[in-house]
């Protein structure tokens, strides 16, 4: 330890006689965020400025660099589709967002009050994020299915007029979508909470309980506000998962009744390869990025910008 | 002398290498029982007429989900030997960039010019004089079928045209069958409407708009009436709720529903079910109307390899998937018309040879692959399927918006 300290000290007096420049120090660190900062460089910020020029030109199924202006964009927002596409993903968006975070939460709360066979519990919530979109969707679809899903199963026992197919009706395909992907993923959100409440000091448990605040109240007005960092991580995740929705959709409707249930990822990636024509898909893949940026930014700039002023 | 040997022993090994032959992976989306039954022929005459062999890379779901993953793969530096695809424009830029095989050699060798009928098959794999696929089969999508047990079933004769349907429709909701069935995937929306749209407005007028993207025709009274058509055929599908093709196919062989707009390909499904045409179901070539089918088809494209012994292998399937043998073993069993006109095709079932007839007395239409670029062809595949799923969906507003994909067409 001593002997770690004495040769750091003396390294930091040797660095002082020279007087190195700032691009130097900690140079080992540098060097080895190199292949980091070229990935990020090349494969992000290369790669969005390289579809974000394509997308102003004429490609179909090769790109090729024969500009044509905001045709494209032209297009894309007088594509019935494409309109349908966003109202979709704004309501998935925000209802899914909500439901998670409340189911998500209200389950990580109740497991917290340290009840008799958590791990049980926790294991059946966590289990459904272990299969992936499609079989989610598959199973979904077949429970939502008229013929032999929930309607059929309760209109055998008798109740025959029981409507349930939200798969079917253009109206509110959305929310059969929706409840698949909720049923998928407020277990890891529920994962995640725990963890943040699991984070929480019992002293605070405590000093509560001591000064006669009702339980209820502690976590709305107490844990929630300290699990800050916790429910930041959960929306970032919820967030990317609502925008690149995509093999759900799949799985469940491909877009059916008609387009009611299409999403902005599936007309990308149908235009790009299904109608070649790749600076239409490129087009909608940089409004998806911009509505991304939409959010994140003001986001970052309240999340960063005010710590400094603070 | 030793070495001498030696070099001899090398040579013949090197040759016998290469007579050995290679594995051929010939992607396809042939899923469906008649489908895998017909491509199983090609795979078991490739792998006893030939050295080489047949790795079959079928991709399950319809063309629009396997041709993007055959384009990408194509395209991303990992070719496959051979693959399926529809003939027509889909290929179009591939060849520009020079990423197929040039068969022309082949097809002077075996004389494709001469025996590919119609020879609109042939000129939609040519570019720029060159030829670049192979085509296989004739596929066409003007047919309607039948069920007989569905009409017996509501006390109706079996129709002989589209309007003997409509009347009949109502007898078949009353016995509780869906009159139409349809798949919800947008290619059959769109597939059932170009159908719909040779037989109601006629020749002309369907010329006018897919060959020469005549905007004023399509927004026109002859299209009106197709569109009010297709607002009919909407509501007697309104109980369908199936998604593939053949689901739909297997409601009309089980009678629960009275007739399929689907291409002939159909054909197979119902042979696979065991029966019989013109006793348990009907076939309208042209929905009993015009008598006219296009002649789309599949055909095998060959991505270019490095490897000289793959290619050889490449051709040497090109000239066998046109053999007589090959076409009559395939297309009897894919429900499909050979891509020639010189083979005997006595075996085949009434309703192949009425479509044979149709072929031969030259009643063809260019296939909408062949006219419209899959950009064209995805727009009208969106508008159709929604058209087809909403009720709300008013016949003139859904013209409109079809006039308006058809003036920007390219």
């Amino acid at each position: 330890m001593t002997l770690a300290d004495n040769a750091a000290q003396s390294r930091a007096n040797e660095h002082q006689t020279k007087r190195p420049s700032r691009l130097f120090k900690n140079m080992t660190a540098k060097v080895a965020s190199i292949p980091m900062v070229l990935t990020a460089l090349v494969v992000f910020v290369g790669c969005t400025a390289w579809t974000i020029t394509y997308s102003f030109t004429n490609s179909r199924l090769l790109p090729r660099l024969e500009f044509v202006g905001w045709d494209q964009y032209d297009r894309l927002w007088s594509t019935r589709r494409w309109l349908i596409s966003i109202e979709n993903l704004a309501i998935f968006g925000i209802c899914s967002l909500i439901l998670s975070f409340v189911i998500g939460f209200t389950l990580a709360a109740l497991l917290d009050r340290k009840i008799r066979g958590e791990a049980v519990f926790r294991t059946i919530f966590l289990y459904p994020f272990a299969l992936s979109f499609i079989v989610t969707g598959l199973v979904w679809q077949w429970i939502l299915n008229p013929d032999f899903g929930i309607q059929q199963v309760v209109r055998d026992w008798g109740w025959e007029s029981f409507v349930f197919d939200p798969l079917n009706n253009a109206d509110i395909v959305i929310f059969g979508i929706l409840i698949a992907g909720i049923w998928q993923g407020s277990g890891f959100i529920m994962v995640i909470m725990l963890a943040g409440l699991r984070g929480i000091d019992e002293d605070i448990w405590k000093a509560a309980r001591v000064d006669g605040i009702p339980t209820w109240k502690t976590y709305v007005l107490v844990i929630i506000p300290m699990m800050r960092p916790v429910f930041v991580t959960a929306l970032v995740i919820i967030t990317s998962g609502i925008i690149k929705v995509y093999d759900l959709v799949v799985a469940q409707t491909s877009g059916g009744p008609g387009i009611a249930s299409e999403v902005p990822a599936k007309y990308v990636i149908e235009k790009m390869f299904q109608s070649q024509n790749l600076a239409q898909g490129f087009a909608a893949s940089t409004m998806m990025l911009l509505s991304v940026l939409v959010v994140l930014i003001p986001w970052a700039y309240l999340e960063f910008g005010g710590k400094k002023r603070g | 002398m030793k070495s001498f040997k030696a070099l001899l022993g090398a040579t013949a090994f090197v040759s016998a290498s290469a007579a050995y032959g290679a594995d051929l992976e010939v992607t396809h989306w042939w899923t469906s029982g008649g489908e895998a039954a017909a491509v199983a022929e090609f795979a078991k005459a490739f792998n006893e007429k030939t050295d080489h062999n047949w790795v079959d890379g079928a991709i399950a779901g319809s063309g629009g989900t396997a041709r993007p993953i055959i384009i990408s793969r194509i395209l991303g530096g990992d070719p496959m030997g051979a693959t399926q695809l529809n003939h027509g424009r889909q290929a179009e830029e591939l060849i520009e960039a020079g990423l197929l095989l040039d068969l022309t050699d082949v097809a002077e060798a075996q004389g494709w010019r001469d025996i590919v009928f119609p020879s609109s098959l042939l000129d939609a794999c040519t570019y720029e004089g060159r030829i670049y696929c192979a085509p296989v089969n004739i596929h066409s999508w003007q047919w309607m079928w039948l069920s007989h047990k569905a009409f017996e079933d509501a006390g109706q004769d079996v129709p002989s045209n589209w309007d003997e349907f409509v009347a009949a429709a109502p007898a078949l909701s009353d016995a509780g069958k869906i009159p139409l069935a349809m798949g919800q995937q947008p290619w059959q929306s769109a597939g059932a409407f170009g159908v719909m749209s040779v037989a109601i407005a006629g020749l002309d007028a369907w010329r006018a708009v897919t060959v020469d993207k005549n905007a004023e025709v399509a927004a026109g009274p002859e299209y009106a009436k197709v569109f009010q058509a297709a607002a009919d055929a909407r509501e007697m599908a309104a109980n369908s709720n199936v998604q593939d093709w053949n689901q739909a196919t297997n409601l009309v062989i089980t009678g629960q529903a009275g007739a399929q707009i689907m291409g002939d390909w159909a054909q197979g499904e119902f042979q696979v079910a065991g029966q019989t045409a013109g006793e348990d179901y009907t076939c309208l070539p042209g929905l009993g109307v015009n008598e006219l089918l296009d002649t789309a088809g599949d055909a095998f494209y060959f991505p270019k390899q490095d490897n000289a012994d793959v290619e050889a292998a490449q051709k040497e399937l090109a000239a066998l998937l046109l053999s007589p043998e090959v076409q009559v073993a395939f297309n009897l069993k894919k429900g499909s018309l050979p891509v020639r006109g010189d083979i005997d095709m006595s075996s085949a079932n009434a309703c192949m040879q009425k479509g044979l007839e149709i072929l031969a007395s030259g009643n063809v239409l260019p296939s909408g692959d062949m006219n419209l670029s899959p950009d064209t062809q995805g727009q009208i595949e969106d508008l159709m399927v929604e058209f087809w799923n909403d009720p709300s969906y008013s016949a003139a507003d859904a013209q409109a918006a079809y006039a308006d994909i058809i003036a920007n067409a390219d």
